[in-house]
């Protein structure tokens, strides 16, 4: 437990993607089964047992602690299990109350440091802990808990209480846990992705294959996640070297990736399944879409809300998205639909190694297999030269989306003889999306960075003009700029400082004296969180202009004309 | 007679009438007795100062020459009698030099203790425990939450980082006085035998320390490292350098910070810290309470730092005890100077 605690320590402090990958890795490596598994699991969200509650870990702690020495540190520190986790004393051994005489002999012959490893350590493993979770019941579990404290170290503690709590919030996904598994064998995570379904903790069989002690475990998942194709974005140029006749073009959908997956279990029973871009299994949250998936299957489509046959907006989308609970309500209001664009299985099993040309035409016989209005298919861009493609994503009213204009986002370009390949291969497929709606604001305060960029300057708040000439802030961005652009912004920021606040610093932002940037952005929504009563979708820092005085910065009316404005598919 | 007629709390620090004498007093006096040579204590510009030679060299490096009227050294154990007042000083276990100041007139005996810690260090003398009437204590971390144990274990931890970061640089932030030298007295005593590079702000105190016998093992200045030679190394900067422009020396630096703040999630937050190292020079909550109660004393008085619930717990224990509010002492970070100029890239002195 102690290890795992240090992992947790660790990952809740470090930013960089790649340096938790490394600590996670070096972990699984150095750490025995059956506890690394169970550690995978943690961190993959993979685990269940009974959470327990603030009020219980509350309770155990009023038993050992003078209240008003738990007030006055509890106000301190800020955070429930923390607090205990660094209060707590264990019951053997009191140390406010030594003898004078064995004070300092005892003191220095046996430093305090060194007592813990002259006696056995008694802590639980990892894997004790939570297989112990999962037989307990509610009653057993306080004292439990309070026996594990004892013999674990503040850390120790505090990973303790963050398992049981069920929250570990230390900035791990689960494809972040399973790239680092994967790196012990010099593994694709997408390998990983394809048998994960098939697996549980402690996953012993998945390490040895790992490190080729055994042979790779085999799925079997009747509807199992398969790790999603992804595009590379259109640059200037790209198009030119491309034959437009390769290329089937598609609409690109303003609402989420997901792979909606039916299949027959051992005893013939069909099991339904949506996931999202990352394999997380949401089939909870879409209860009214899963009925539709009637036939053996994989479709790679888009989640949308229809409402009288138009697709909604992001925005309406969102408002069905990351609710706890799925009411009658919600669903009425808010109907899931599925807009299917590839095929990645069928009842005749796997189609990836197939061109798109031919997948695309099983998924017509599929989605009309379905008989239903849940789902349909996206429809594709007609075009036969990259003028015409260009008109298409222009206009895409015009160009054949019609009324579904609002949740287009730009276009899709994929290869007719193309594989469905794991990850982001470059060429077979592109995204291409509409421009961006820019702004010139201008920087008002910036605030360092975290990892590699803890001594710069790198997350930027700007503002516009308001009616009574003051800048009111409208949006952040920390992103967008070259690591040469980094450097000149942080210079100017260390140069025209007003005020400091901690990290934060107020920047010059006088009608003459100021940076003005260019910021790029996908939409606009009403917010009351802003002061502006405007929040940016999306906001990056598209161009520095040095060379433009922030009296000449846009104004908030300008964007309130964009935020009122109905141009389709940009407006909300 | 009353402890107050001894050593009384005024504004400018711990005042004893009869001595004619202040203890770490916080503006000019007379006549000076200074526990230890961090600046919130120890201030230049009175005109006469009584503390241990190691003090006295540290105020001097600091301070220059000139940084009292007259100076006396005095070692620990010594007893000097100072207008009818019996004064000794006794280590602290805090930093090289440090003391705590026993004051003794007609049977009371108070002892002002300074900063202080009653676990090993190997870069001073080990905390003595001196039995007294009154025992005036700080309260840096006095609320029960910091508990420092096992500083061993958090130098095991930079060690296992660096292993697994070999491509990286380590930063680790340290008071520039004693916590840097004992961090790195600390790596040695885990077996590690690299080169450790230091911040131009350690280099005077810890030559000084190697003066004195204590073996750091190669010790060099960043300085003149080029970028890529500093991967997989360690160096010991102030914590203020590592949010600095110097830091962007180092290839993708772990910064780490060691102090008994770290033991604080928040604390580490705030400064950014990627690895935080609860290594501290002021006794925990565990240490304060330990040591008042085998001072048998009768009376506590707190100085500085979380006092509140050290008194609290002191009234539950049957010891009088009271906050004396003197405002100056504190962390001692924020009275050192800042990073010396940085020439290369810029940064203002």
């Amino acid at each position: 437990m102690n290890r795992f605690a240090e992992l947790l320590d660790r990952l809740a402090y470090e930013p960089g993607r790649n340096n938790k990958i490394k600590l996670i890795a070096a972990y699984l490596r150095e750490t025995e089964d059956p506890d690394r598994g169970y550690a995978l699991a943690a961190m993959t969200g993979a685990l269940s047992f009974r959470n327990a509650k603030a009020g219980m870990i509350r309770q155990l702690i009023a038993e050992r602690t003078d209240p008003a020495l738990f007030a006055l540190s509890y106000d301190y520190v800020g955070d429930l299990s923390e607090t205990v986790a660094l209060m707590w004393q264990p019951k053997a051994g009191d140390a406010s109350a030594p003898a004078i005489e064995d004070f300092p002999t005892d003191l220095f012959a046996t430093p305090r440091d060194e007592t813990k490893l002259l006696r056995n350590d008694p802590s639980p493993s990892l894997a004790e802990v939570v297989e112990t979770l999962a037989t307990l019941s509610k009653a057993q579990l306080p004292a439990q808990i309070a026996r594990w404290l004892d013999t674990l170290d503040e850390t120790g503690r505090w990973a303790l209480l963050k398992l049981v709590t069920g929250a570990l919030r230390i900035g791990v996904s689960a494809r972040l846990a399973k790239t680092a598994t994967a790196s012990l064998g010099g593994k694709e995570p997408d390998e990983i992705e394809v048998i994960w379904p098939g697996l549980a903790p402690p996953y012993t069989g998945l390490f040895a294959w790992l490190e080729g002690k055994g042979d790779k475990p085999v799925s079997s998942d009747p509807a199992p996640f398969r790790p999603a194709m992804l595009a590379h974005g259109i640059e200037n140029g790209d198009l030119a070297a491309l034959d437009p006749e390769d290329f089937i073009g598609e609409w690109k959908w303003d609402g989420i990736r997901v792979q909606a997956v039916a299949g027959r279990d051992e005893n013939g029973d069909m099991v339904r399944r949506l996931y999202s871009r990352t394999g997380e299994d949401i089939s909870p949250s879409f209860p009214d879409l899963l009925p539709s998936l009637r036939q053996p299957g994989a479709i790679d489509g888009e989640l949308l809300i229809l409402r009288d046959g138009r697709v909604q907006s992001f925005n309406v989308l969102q408002q069905r998205l990351n609710r706890k609970s799925v009411t009658p309500k919600l669903i009425t209001e808010f109907p899931a639909h599925l807009r299917a664009y590839d095929l990645l299985a069928d009842d005749s099993g796997d189609l990836r190694h197939l061109g798109f040309a031919e997948r695309r035409e099983r998924l017509e016989a599929f989605v009309g297999k379905l008989d239903t209005r849940r789902v349909d298919l996206s429809p594709l861009v007609a075009f036969k030269t990259w003028d015409e493609l260009i008109a298409a994503r222009a206009n895409p009213a015009e160009g054949g989306a019609g009324d579904d204009a609002d949740a287009v986002e730009g276009v899709m370009l994929k290869r007719r003889d193309a594989a469905y390949v794991p990850g982001r291969p470059k060429g077979p497929w592109w995204k291409w999306k509409r421009d961006p709606m820019t702004v010139d604001a201008v920087l008002m305060y910036a605030q360092r960075g975290h990892g590699k960029r803890s001594s710069f300057y790198s997350d930027y708040t700007f503002g516009v003009w308001n009616g009574e000439d003051v800048l009111v802030p409208v949006g952040k961005a920390y992103f967008g700029f070259t690591d040469e652009e980094l450097a000149e912004i942080d210079r100017f920021i260390r140069r025209h400082t007003v005020r400091k606040f901690g990290p934060m610093r107020e920047v010059t932002h006088e009608p003459d004296t100021g940076l003005v940037l260019e910021v790029a952005f996908e939409g606009l929504q009403h917010s009351t969180r802003h002061k502006s009563g405007i929040a940016m979708r999306f906001p990056r820092i598209s161009r520095l202009r040095w060379d433009k005085p922030p009296r000449e910065a846009d104004r908030l009316e300008t964007l309130e004309t964009i935020l009122n404005s109905v141009i389709p598919g940009r407006g909300h | 007679m009353r402890p107050e007629q001894i050593l009384a709390p005024m504004p400018s620090g711990l005042c004893s009438k009869a001595g004619g004498f202040h203890i770490d007093p916080t503006r000019p006096v007379d006549k000076a007795l200074i526990t230890h040579g961090h600046s919130d204590h120890a201030r230049a510009g009175h005109g006469h100062v009584l503390a241990t030679q190691e003090t006295l060299d540290i105020m001097r490096l600091r301070y220059g020459e000139n940084f009292a009227g007259s100076t006396q050294a005095i070692r620990y154990g010594e007893t000097l009698e100072i207008s009818g007042v019996r004064v000794s000083y006794h280590p602290a276990g805090h930093v090289l030099g440090s003391a705590q100041i026993a004051v003794e007139r007609k049977g009371t005996r108070i002892v002002a203790s300074g900063d202080y810690k009653d676990v090993a260090d190997p870069t001073c003398a080990p905390f003595e425990l001196v039995p007294c009437d009154v025992f005036i204590t700080e309260a840096t971390f006095g609320l029960p939450v910091f508990r420092h144990s096992d500083a061993a274990g958090e130098i095991r931890k930079l060690l296992h980082s660096v292993t697994v970061f070999p491509e990286r640089a380590h930063l680790v932030g340290a008071y520039s006085l004693g916590k840097a030298q004992r961090v790195i007295a600390m790596l040695r005593a885990a077996g590690y035998d690299r080169t450790i590079y230091l911040h131009g702000a350690m280099e005077k105190i810890t030559a000084y320390y190697r003066e004195r016998g204590i073996d750091l093992g190669p010790v060099e200045l960043v300085k003149g490292a080029r970028k890529a030679e500093l991967a997989g190394t360690i160096t010991i900067c102030p914590p203020t350098a590592m949010s600095d422009l110097w830091s962007r020396r180092f290839p993708d630096p772990v910064l780490a910070f060691a102090s008994g703040w770290m033991r604080v999630r928040a604390r580490a937050r705030q400064r950014g810290v990627t690895l935080p190292l609860v290594i501290s020079d002021h006794a925990d909550w565990d240490g304060l309470v330990k040591t008042i109660a085998a001072t048998g004393c009768s009376e506590v008085w707190v100085t500085h730092g979380e006092e509140e619930a050290l008194v609290h717990w002191a009234h539950m224990q049957g010891i009088k005890a009271k906050p004396l509010a003197i405002v100056g002492y504190g962390d001692e970070e924020e009275h050192e100077n800042p990073a010396p100029a940085d020439a290369e890239t810029g940064a203002k002195p």
